[in-house]
Order: structure tokens, then C-alpha cells, then sequence
């Protein structure tokens, strides 16, 4: 024993049932008496309802119940979701009916739930409620929405402002009036979606004798999901076990509350039987939240040597019919700003607008995609008007090394100032050109260029706030077989978190890892989580993992000094078992250790041990959030004959601190970066005038495939981070957060010769031909 | 999104399949299943009754005389690998490394992408091509239908609710000549945006006889005859022929919808239309 | 509501049941087979995570009935390893190269691979990609799963 478990390769724990087939998610699931829920959901986006007819669906053989507003129970605290995340600078805060009273706001608004024998059967029924709709102006352009005047999203509202939120630091006029120049950009970012390949699902399990709830929920947060319902249902959280078992995805739709976990739970209740409900494909489009519409209009102010020195703008962001999720959204939107970048001056507004569309909500990364797409595209635009290269430009507004810890004047979401705590971005930037080998493209884009081909390189640089507290507490508990449970309120989707877990306690027990068995995502098997969002599980988990073991390996040191009667100096923990060190044929094991402590055994705890069992929990956390920070590289080529895209490589270089596992840290990457490339290039979800969705199946909605996917290549450096004692910083989302800006400006870098400015994404073939001069491709 | 319930009918031979046919007042013929079952779940369609024609062995036979006659039930994995195709049809396995993936071509069968007749399909494309018979069946006989009559409409095939398809019967070119099939589509398998597919006979530098078909740009897919005449009998001069399409092109009725615009779908298909020529030309 | 007794040999055992006619592959693998490996992704024969092997040919189960299938020879996940539990090299190249992540997709993208180095393990990483193409990770970035395939063409080849 005594290899090292952190920082190694270590193959996933998760992994042996899973390729088996063996994974047990939320549908997987069969209980006696089962019945199957579906949703009538609103075929219009704005308009007055009125459920005219459910006699039909009742009366339909196999069909349990048919649940609309007027006929949920009265014992509910509101039939109105309850907000997630209230905060008082909400000016109008909308969240949907459980079910449609009076007036839905998208497409997709569940009206009404039936509950039947089969799912076959409950679709059946729900084609037999007869609505009667009263269409209503529809809000669907959030600039149109945005304006005073504009179309009402909700009927009940004066406009669609649900708040209105700053960044603010320096001084930004003083800033604008002492530089050399300025430019003004304008871009859409376009809002994608979840597109988990499990779609969500909820089952509901109501134990009348026993008084309790067992929901399980393909979520990334169950104890948000118990406390909701709790509060929904006015029942104590006691009475609610919610279970995360085998998650296929979450990406962050799946971190919300939505009102499906309400109406089941509601419904298993009233019907005293197991209700499951799973979300197809096309409820997924239109049921599930969606990410981040935003419109940016921003003014940057900079030197005649690159050196940038102030931002002011605007940011409209689209929140869709609701505000169910807060506004966290906004807030990680402009708290990133300005980014890797020191820009002393900035000032940045935006509002929050409904819309009637599918909701927004955090996928992954939030808004700091938005913001680093941002930062990225000005950093371009500057240099473009600048005639400095790209690169050059990144290196001189980077912060640099010695500014460590650095404070670029934001502030959290909590009202502390902002600090980034270690990096070497500038080191970076210099290590992914070498491994993309910028200079020498630059001659192969001149040659290609010659010949017709357009060829493109794009750079991005970002950081990201990680590792967010207050905690993901873990419990290591040594059984009476030498067995370790380690238990933890931080739900998974797929990230690996349990094989670090294991790694972390395994390195610190000095145990094998699979005599670890890690139990997760289930509020009945640990008191508090809050879940998998925001690249904080890693941080959080590792850190009371780490503290958690080293807690119980004193305790077994301890009480093996008492029971082999030596001093704890000379006793060291190794291979399952406390030794003396001097001589390894005296030792202990832990399983007798944790015998000992087991009170049932020993009549009464040893003296000096005040709690029993060989375990200890813990909730450490960072002292301050630590940043991850990184530098992507994107090479394209550009036909401009059919407007494709081919993506010719992808380079990354990032800086998550003290790695815990390189492969699961290159897995997430890798697979963030695909999904930043699918914001680029593919995924667009349209509405039209009317507010109807038009890309609901996956022929139409474009999630990008392996046959379009270029070789990423990820390397590291790792700047442990000064905030927590692990060095700890997160990975989740730091593939994504960049990949966008990366991909964008490599495209608008081929298109040089065309002076080609890209306003939005994705980048559509189409939108291509349009950027390229139509007589020069004429001439072709 | 699960499927309306239905009756659901397996017939054995061709007899029996007609008869059901004829006596089903809202029947839908089930053959590869790889667009049907999708409307199936969706609910966008909600037939009465399923005829699953998978059965009938003698609808999935290829035979040759001078002509290939391609039974309407032949897998498209089939028809990719087959030896007989490609040797007589070799742009129908080039065709088909557009279709779908691997997966959809294990049960999608040739009639019923003739059938469905996306405007987008690579087959009728292939089809059209080579002015194609297609031979339909019903309880009353059989008729015979050219290709260039099969598309009424958007998506709308000459064949009524009795009738089924049986086979296609396909002459391949004789003498030397190239194919070639240029599609664009944003991703592996997606339907295309567009696509041009072209055969051609060089002698002496002039253009003997070509046949170009279109897909994704009009409400189905057909035979480009305004482009064929301007080409036809000219010339082999590929900067010429660049200019001599705009006028043709200008006459497509352009599909533009919410996602695709018709501005963009006829600059696409000008520059595959160009590249599936040269393409044809440089097998010649 | 029609119904219609079916049996197929599914990972080499005989499954026999009622369906509906409507009932889809997919369903009757899940629900009456007790099979939830199989996943449903989508429903209309795009995502691939519902592949299974009938006959020796990948197909969407989402996009056949289960009636369609009756007397056919079905594999699913369940049935990709050996008897005594070997994990097929697949599986073994999937672990190996940290081709899952939430494992949704996995088992539609094992059966799909195994279809297609059945045929022909001598395969490019091109043909790799677009082989799978019709099937959609949300998670991996596809990189590990072309590796898993990779390494597990090279051992198949061998065999």
C-alpha cells in the first residue's frame, strides 16, 4: 500500500455497472402499482385558458386521475411554485402554476396531469381535455420585450423588468475621457439548452402508514428538491427522502425545482399508490429550462498600446416566462467581468426581462460563458482595430503573476470583493500557442489564403469562480469489517465524484478503494447537500473527504494507543490495520478498531471517546472561492462555398489547482469544450413571431456529433490555490466557459479577408455566406 | 411520446397485403419504419391500422437483366453493400453515405424513402437521375409509374391509399460515363440543406448528355431539366458552366422556412451543382 | 386495444409477454423484459442511446415495434458480456479510456460499436466517428469513447 491515490489516474468506481447495464435511473425504477403520469401542456405561447372538458380523460378506462389547478388540494401552501431563490432586488418575480390557472406564458406549460395505468394511456387521456385558448400579445424578441412599450409576457405585469442589476468599479468616465480610443460592439449570445440525454423524471412513492415520501428525482440537487416540497406541501422535511440514484446528465437544468416534483409528490399522496413521472424528449424542449438569450452592447475605452482601460455597456438578458430559478443567471454574468483581464474600469448593466419562452436557468457554467465570450470578443475587436496580433493583445491586458492575489474590483455574490487567488495566465497563453503552434499557422493561414482556403485561429483566455461554499459535508465511517462508508450530501450526474471521494479517503486511510463504497444523492443517507452546480463538488467533497479520514485516522490511532497500550508516536496507520511501527506483528485493525467504538459490543465507549462509531464527519470548505483559469486555442477552416465549418483542432490549457484525477479533469474538459462548440456552431433553439418553438426534435435541434468534433488537446499546470489547505480548485465547467469566444473568433479570424464582424451564435452555414462578400464569391 | 394505439396487421404475401390495403380505410403501410415510427410516437400521425409489409420476402429482392429491378422493400445497408449495385449504380452507394447512420439504414428501406419523399431524400434524388419506373400494386394491378411523375407534392407521392409500392426499376447508363453527388448538410446524417446529383457523358469535350437532380431546395426532390437543356450539348468548360447555371437556379421555387432561407439554399446549390459536375465530369 | 403474444431470444434466453400493438422495442425491452439498460433518449430515432442488436443489425428499438420482433434474436446491453461475466473488450476499452460519464448513452453506443467492428474491427478513426455519430453524448466530448473503440478494434482485430 501507500500509493498514491490523489493525483493519479484512477479508473472510475462508477464505471462497472454502468457498461453493464446495470445503472439505475429514475425510469429504471419499478414499483408495485405503479402508475404513469403525463402532462396536457399549452400549445400556446401568451394566452388565456380556460379548461372547458377533462369528463372525457377521467372516464377513459385505465386513467386514475386528471389533476388541473381548480381540482389540486387545498392543504398546498400556494398552487404557485415557490420561489427558489427570492432576493430583494427582484422587482417582479413570476413563477409558474403548478398547474395553468387562468393564463399560460410558453409553450410547454403544463396545464394538466393524468395519472393512468400506463404512459400510453395518460397521452391518450391528455388528448381528450378540451382547452379553450384566448391568444394574448406575445413577447418573444426580448429587445421588443425589454422596451416599455413593448408586448406583455404576463398579462398581470406593467413591463417585463423582473430586475435590474450592476457591475460597477473604478471610474469609468474618467477612464473613457483619458484614452486614445474606443469602440462600440454589439453581439447576441443565443440561449441552447439542457439536453441531458436522460431527460428529467421524477417518482414518487407515498407510505401512508408510515407518513412518508420517498421522491426520487434525476436532479442535480435532492435537498432543494426536499425543502421545496416540504414548503409546498406544508409537510416537515423529515417526512421526505429524496433520491438522486444514477443521473443521466444535468448540465444544470436539472439543479433547479421545477413543478412536476410538486404535482407528483401530490399526486402519489392523494392516489396512495407509486406515480412516475419521466420527461420525453419533447416536454425536454419546451418543459426543461433553457440557458442564456442575452443581447451585449458594450463601449471599450484603451491605449494606443493595447493596454485596455475601461468597459461600459448593457446586457439584456432573456429570462423566459418565469423566474424560477432567481437571478442567478444575471448575477453570474457580470460578477466574472472583466475576466483573466485587468481592466480597472467597468460598468455594466442588465436587466432581466421575461419573455414568452422556456425559462432560463444556470447550464453549464451560468453566465460566465456569457462574460468570457464577452471579454474575449472585445480583446479581438480591439486588436483587430489595433492591427495587434490577437495573442499579443491577450499578453498585455493579462493580469500578470505577480499580481497574485488579485482584486479586479467586483464583487461576489455576497457582497465580498472578488479575489482571484493564484494562476499563471500569461504562462499559459505562451504554453497553448507552443503546443497549437500559433506562429506557424499564421504562415499556413497566409499560404492557405492564397490558394482559397480560409483558414482561422481563435484564442480565449478565462477564469472561473469555483469551488462555492458554504459546504458538501462528507461522512467517513469505518464498519466492523474494515469497510469504509463515506456518505455526502453532493449529488452526481456523471462527474466521478465518488471515485474521488474514494481517492481522496483511500490516500488518507492508506486503503484499498474498493473496500470504499461512496453513497450519495440520497437526503435520507446524509442530513445536508446542496449539489452538483457551479465546479464546486470537487472542491468541497475533497476537502471534507480529506478532512472527514484524517479525523478518524486519529481517532484510530487514539484508541490504538489505549488498546495496544503505546504511544501514538509510535503507531502508524497503513494497510487497513494501526501498526507499531517498530514492530509490524503488533497492530490492529481497523475493523476491531471500529468494534470497539461500537458501543453494542463494548457495553460503553472507551474513555475518551465521546461519540461512537470509527467515523467523523465534516463540512470544510475554501476559505474564498478559488479560480480556476485557462487558455483554449481553436483552429477552423471555412468553406465558403457551403458556409461549413470544419474544426481542424482545439488546444487547451488549464489550471484547476492540485488535480485529484487528470483523466476525470481531462473528461470534463473535453466533454465542456464539445458543449462550448455546440453553442458555437449548432445548438439554436428558434422560436417563432407567434412564440412557438420550432426546433423540439433532435433533426432540427443540433447537438454536435463525433463526426464534427476535432481532437481537443488538453494539458495542464497546476497553481495550487492558497484558499483551502488541499489547493483545491474546480473543473466542471472550465471547458465550456471558454470554447465559445475560442471558436467564434477563429471563424471570424478566417473570414479576415472578408472584414467579417460575427454578431451572433451559433454561426449557421448561412450566416457564414452572409458575412462573406456575396460579388467576391461570385467571382469564385 | 408514445404512440396512439392501432391495429396492427403482418401479412405474408403481396395478396394479402393488397387486400388489407383495400379493405383499411385508414391504414399506414409500416416497411423500414425509420420515419413512420417517429411520427408514430410524436403522435403526428395516428393511423387506424398498420400494415407491416416486412414479411413479404419477394419485396426485397435486387435482380439484373439490362435493367436492375430494386424491390421496394431492400434494406438501405443492402443496397450500400451490395455487389450488383455497385457495379451498375455506384452513385446510389455514394448516395447513401448521406443517409442517415448505420443504424436507421439497418431497417430503412428503399421504398419507404421513395414513399416518405422528403424533399431532402438522397434515393429519389438517385432515382430521378435515371428516370426511373416505379412499379405500384393494388387488389385491382399493378401500374407503372416514371419517376419524374412520382412527387405531386410536398411530400406527397403519385400513389393512392390501396396501392403499394413494389419495386423500382432502374436503367443504368451504357457507355462511359461519371457520377456525382455533393450534398451539404451541418452534420454526419442530417438531412441536407441541399443537394445536386449529376450524371454525365464527355465526348470530344462536349457535354453529350447529363442529368442533374436537386434535393432540399423545393418542396420535393426532381430532375433539374432547365439546368440539363442549358448544358446539354455544350462545351466541358467548368468556369463556362458556372455562369451558365445562374439561369436555371434563378427558376427554383426555394424552400425558406424558420431555419434555412431560400437566399442561402440557392447559393448552396449553385456551388454543389458546380462541384457534383466537375465531380461527374472527372469520373467520366 | 390489440394485443399480441410475442417471444424473442433476448441475450440468448427466450422472453415471451403480451404487447400492445403500439408498444415499441424499446418499452417491452424496459418495461416487460425487466431490461433498463436500454435507454430511451429520444424517442424518434435520433440520440441512438435505445440501440440494441436484432439479428445482428444495430437498430433503433424506439423505432420498431415490438411485435416486429417477435422470433427475432435480440442483444442488448445486458447480453454484451460473457456468460460468466467477462466484460467484453468494449466494455473493458470503455473503462479503460473514461468513455462514459453519466453512462446514459453508453449502452447505445456499446451495441452500436459492437454491431460495427463485428463486421469489420479494421476501422479509422474517421469511420469510428461517423459509425457513432448517430449517437449523441452530452458528457465525454466523444474523444474517449473513439478511444475506447480504438483500443477495442485493435484487441477484436486480433481475435
Amino acid at each position: 500500500m501507500g500509493v498514491r491515490q490523489i493525483g493519479a489516474r484512477v479508473q472510475r468506481v462508477e464505471d462497472e455497472h454502468l457498461i453493464r447495464g446495470d445503472g439505475k435511473y429514475v425510469d429504471d425504477i419499478q414499483l408495485p402499482g405503479m402508475a404513469y403520469a403525463a402532462f396536457l401542456r399549452s400549445s400556446m405561447a401568451h394566452a388565456k385558458i380556460k379548461i372547458t372538458d377533462i369528463s372525457a380523460a377521467k372516464g377513459l378506462p385505465g386513467v386514475y386521475a386528471v389533476l388541473t389547478y381548480d381540482t389540486l388540494p387545498s392543504s398546498l401552501v400556494s398552487k404557485t411554485q415557490l420561489e427558489t431563490y427570492p432576493a430583494p432586488i427582484i422587482k417582479q418575480s413570476v413563477c409558474p402554476d403548478l398547474l395553468a390557472s387562468e393564463e399560460v406564458a410558453h409553450v410547454g406549460q403544463a396545464i394538466a396531469m393524468v395519472v393512468a395505468s400506463s404512459r400510453h394511456i395518460a397521452e391518450d387521456a391528455c388528448e381528450l381535455i378540451q382547452v379553450d385558448y384566448t391568444a394574448l400579445s406575445v413577447a418573444v424578441d426580448v429587445v421588443e420585450a425589454a422596451k416599455p412599450e413593448g408586448p406583455l409576457a404576463h398579462s398581470h405585469l406593467k413591463d417585463n423588468i423582473a430586475a435590474s442589476i450592476e457591475t460597477k468599479f473604478g471610474d469609468v468616465e474618467a477612464a473613457f475621457s483619458e484614452c486614445d480610443d474606443t469602440l462600440k460592439l454589439k453581439f447576441k449570445q443565443h440561449r441552447g439548452g439542457c439536453h441531458a440525454m436522460e431527460c428529467r423524471g421524477v417518482l414518487g412513492d407515498w407510505q401512508q402508514q408510515l407518513g412518508e415520501l420517498t421522491l426520487y428525482s434525476s436532479t442535480q440537487c435532492p435537498y432543494l428538491v426536499r425543502r421545496m416540497v416540504s414548503r409546498q406541501l406544508d409537510c416537515p422535511e423529515s417526512s421526505i427522502r429524496v433520491i438522486a440514484p444514477d443521473v443521466g446528465g444535468g448540465f444544470g437544468p436539472k439543479a433547479g425545482y421545477y413543478p412536476e416534483e410538486a404535482l407528483i409528490a401530490i399526486a402519489t399522496k392523494e392516489l396512495r399508490r407509486p406515480v412516475k413521472w419521466t420527461e420525453d424528449r419533447r416536454e425536454h424542449f419546451t418543459a426543461t429550462n433553457q440557458q442564456r438569450d442575452q443581447i451585449w452592447e458594450l463601449e471599450v475605452g484603451f491605449k494606443k498600446t493595447g493596454e485596455i482601460t475601461a468597459i461600459k455597456g448593457h446586457v439584456t438578458h432573456d429570462s423566459g416566462a418565469f423566474l424560477n430559478y432567481g437571478l442567478l443567471l444575471s448575477a453570474t454574468t457580470l460578477m466574472p467581468l472583466p475576466g483573466p483581464y485587468k481592466i480597472k474600469n467597468l460598468h455594466v448593466t442588465l436587466n432581466t426581462v421575461y419573455t414568452n419562452t422556456v425559462s432560463t436557468s444556470p447550464v453549464r457554467g451560468a453566465g460566465r460563458p456569457n462574460a468570457a465570450y464577452a471579454m474575449d470578443r472585445v480583446i479581438d475587436a480591439v486588436a483587430r482595430h489595433l492591427s495587434i496580433d490577437p495573442a499579443d493583445m491577450r499578453h498585455i491586458n493579462l493580469v500578470k503573476n505577480e499580481d497574485f492575489p488579485y482584486q479586479p474590483g467586483s464583487k461576489h455574490r455576497n457582497g465580498s470583493m472578488m479575489t482571484y487567488d493564484s494562476g499563471d495566465y500569461t504562462g499559459m497563453l505562451a504554453m497553448v500557442k507552443e503546443m497549437a503552434d500559433y506562429d506557424n499557422f499564421r504562415q499556413e493561414q497566409k499560404q492557405a489564403r492564397a490558394n482559397g482556403k480560409y483558414l482561422g485561429i481563435g484564442l480565449a483566455c478565462f477564469i472561473e469562480d469555483t469551488g462555492m461554499g458554504p459546504y458538501e459535508g462528507v461522512n467517513v465511517r469505518v464498519d466492523v469489517t474494515g469497510n469504509v462508508i463515506a456518505s455526502t450530501g453532493a449529488a452526481s450526474q456523471g462527474q466521478g465524484h465518488a471515485t474521488v471521494i474514494a481517492q481522496v479517503i483511500a490516500e488518507e486511510l492508506d486503503i484499498e478503494i474498493n473496500k470504499i463504497r461512496v453513497e450519495s444523492g440520497d437526503t435520507g443517507k446524509f442530513p445536508h447537500g446542496i449539489g452538483a452546480i457551479g465546479s464546486r463538488t470537487g472542491v468541497n467533497v475533497g476537502l471534507s473527504a480529506n478532512d472527514a479520514s484524517s479525523q478518524v485516522k486519529k481517532k484510530a490511532l487514539k484508541l490504538a494507543s489505549i488498546l495496544l497500550d503505546k504511544n501514538e508516536d509510535t503507531l502508524e496507520l497503513s494497510d487497513g490495520a494501526v501498526r507499531v511501527r517498530s514492530d509490524s506483528n503488533q497492530f490492529i485493525t481497523l475493523a476491531d478498531l471500529a468494534l470497539q467504538l461500537s458501543p453494542a459490543v463494548a457495553g460503553k465507549l472507551p474513555d475518551g471517546f465521546d461519540s461512537a462509531g470509527l467515523e467523523a464527519v465534516s463540512y470544510l470548505s475554501s476559505d474564498y472561492m478559488p479560480h480556476s483559469s485557462g487558455a483554449n486555442i481553436a483552429k477552423v477552416e471555412v468553406d465558403i462555398v457551403t458556409g461549413g465549418i470544419k474544426i481542424l483542432d482545439y488546444y487547451v490549457v488549464h489550471d484547476c489547482g492540485r488535480i485529484l484525477n487528470p483523466m476525470i479533469v481531462d473528461g470534463q474538459i473535453i466533454g465542456g469544450v464539445v458543449h462550448g462548440i455546440g453553442n458555437a456552431m449548432f445548438e439554436q433553439m428558434v422560436y417563432d413571431d407567434a412564440g412557438n418553438p420550432m426546433t423540439t426534435n433532435y433533426g432540427d435541434y443540433l447537438l454536435p456529433l463525433a463526426s464534427e468534433m476535432p481532437e481537443i488537446h488538453v494539458a495542464h499546470i497546476e497553481t495550487p490555490s492558497p484558499a483551502n489547505p488541499m489547493g483545491l480548485k474546480g473543473a466542471g465547467e472550465g471547458g465550456t466557459i471558454p470554447a465559445i469566444g475560442a471558436m467564434i473568433n477563429a471563424i471570424e479570424d478566417a473570414l479576415t479577408p472578408f472584414d467579417a464582424y460575427i454578431a451572433q451564435y451559433p454561426v449557421t452555414p448561412e450566416y457564414i455566406l452572409e458575412l462573406v462578400d456575396s460579388e467576391k464569391i461570385a467571382a469564385e | 411520446m408514445k404512440a396512439s394505439a392501432f391495429t396492427y396487421y403482418k401479412p405474408n404475401s403481396l395478396e394479402d397485403a393488397l387486400g388489407l390495403l383495400q379493405n383499411e380505410e385508414d391504414a399506414k403501410v409500416l416497411a423500414g419504419g425509420q420515419s413512420l415510427m417517429p411520427m408514430l410516437n410524436m403522435r403526428f400521425v395516428q393511423p387506424e391500422t398498420i400494415i407491416d409489409v416486412n414479411g413479404i420476402d419477394e419485396l426485397a429482392r435486387i435482380s439484373v437483366t439490362d435493367k436492375l429491378e430494386i424491390g421496394a422493400l431492400t434494406r438501405q445497408k443492402t443496397l450500400a453493400k451490395d455487389p450488383t449495385i455497385r457495379q451498375h449504380l455506384p452513385i446510389m452507394q455514394e448516395a447513401l453515405t448521406w443517409v442517415g447512420h448505420f443504424q436507421t439504414q439497418s431497417r430503412g428501406t428503399i421504398g419507404g424513402s421513395l414513399c416518405h419523399l422528403d424533399p431532402a431524400a438522397e434515393l429519389p434524388m438517385v432515382a430521378l437521375l435515371y428516370d426511373a419506373e416505379l412499379q405500384v400494386a393494388s387488389a385491382s394491378g399493378i401500374r407503372s409509374i416514371p419517376m419524374q411523375e412520382w412527387a405531386l407534392a410536398y411530400m406527397m407521392p403519385s400513389i393512392s391509399h390501396d396501392e403499394l409500392l413494389t419495386k423500382i426499376i432502374i436503367k443504368p447508363w451504357q457507355g462511359s460515363h461519371g457520377y456525382g453527388f455533393q450534398e451539404f448538410a451541418r452534420r454526419h446524417g442530417d438531412f441536407a440543406i441541399a443537394a445536386a446529383g449529376c450524371l454525365i457523358k464527355i465526348d470530344n469535350n462536349i457535354i453529350e448528355d447529363i442529368a442533374i437532380s436537386i434535393g432540399g431546395v423545393e418542396d420535393v426532390p426532381r430532375r433539374f431539366t432547365e439546368c440539363e437543356d442549358v448544358l446539354r450539348a455544350i462545351k466541358y468548360d467548368i468556369d463556362d458552366i458556372k455562369m451558365q447555371v445562374l439561369k436555371p437556379l434563378s427558376k427554383i421555387n426555394y424552400l425558406d422556412d424558420s431555419l434555412v432561407t431560400g437566399a442561402y439554399r440557392r447559393r448552396l446549390l449553385r456551388g454543389l451543382l458546380i462541384r457534383a459536375v466537375e465531380q461527374a465530369a472527372g469520373r467520366s | 386495444m390489440q394485443e399480441h403474444e410475442v417471444q424473442m431470444h433476448v441475450n440468448g434466453k427466450v422472453v415471451s409477454g403480451k404487447v400492445e400493438s403500439r408498444t415499441h422495442l424499446g418499452d417491452f425491452l424496459r418495461q416487460s423484459a425487466g431490461l433498463t439498460g436500454t435507454h430511451l433518449g429520444c424517442e424518434h430515432g435520433v440520440c441512438g442511446a435505445c440501440t440494441v442488436i436484432v439479428d445482428g443489425d444495430a437498430v433503433r428499438s424506439c423505432l420498431m415495434l415490438a411485435v416486429q420482433a417477435d422470433n427475432c434474436e435480440v442483444t442488448t446491453i445486458e447480453g454484451i458480456a460473457e456468460a460468466d461475466g467477462t466484460l467484453h473488450p468494449l466494455q473493458e476499452a470503455f473503462r479503460n479510456n473514461h468513455a462514459l460519464q453519466c453512462g446514459f448513452c453508453t449502452a447505445g453506443m456499446i451495441t452500436s460499436l459492437h454491431a460495427f467492428l463485428s463486421e469489420n474491427p479494421n476501422r479509422s478513426e474517421t469511420e469510428i466517428r461517423e459509425a457513432i455519430s448517430g449517437n449523441i453524448c452530452r458528457c465525454t466530448g466523444y474523444q474517449g469513447i473513439v478511444s475506447a473503440a480504438m483500443e477495442a478494434a485493435e484487441k477484436l482485430a486480433k481475435r
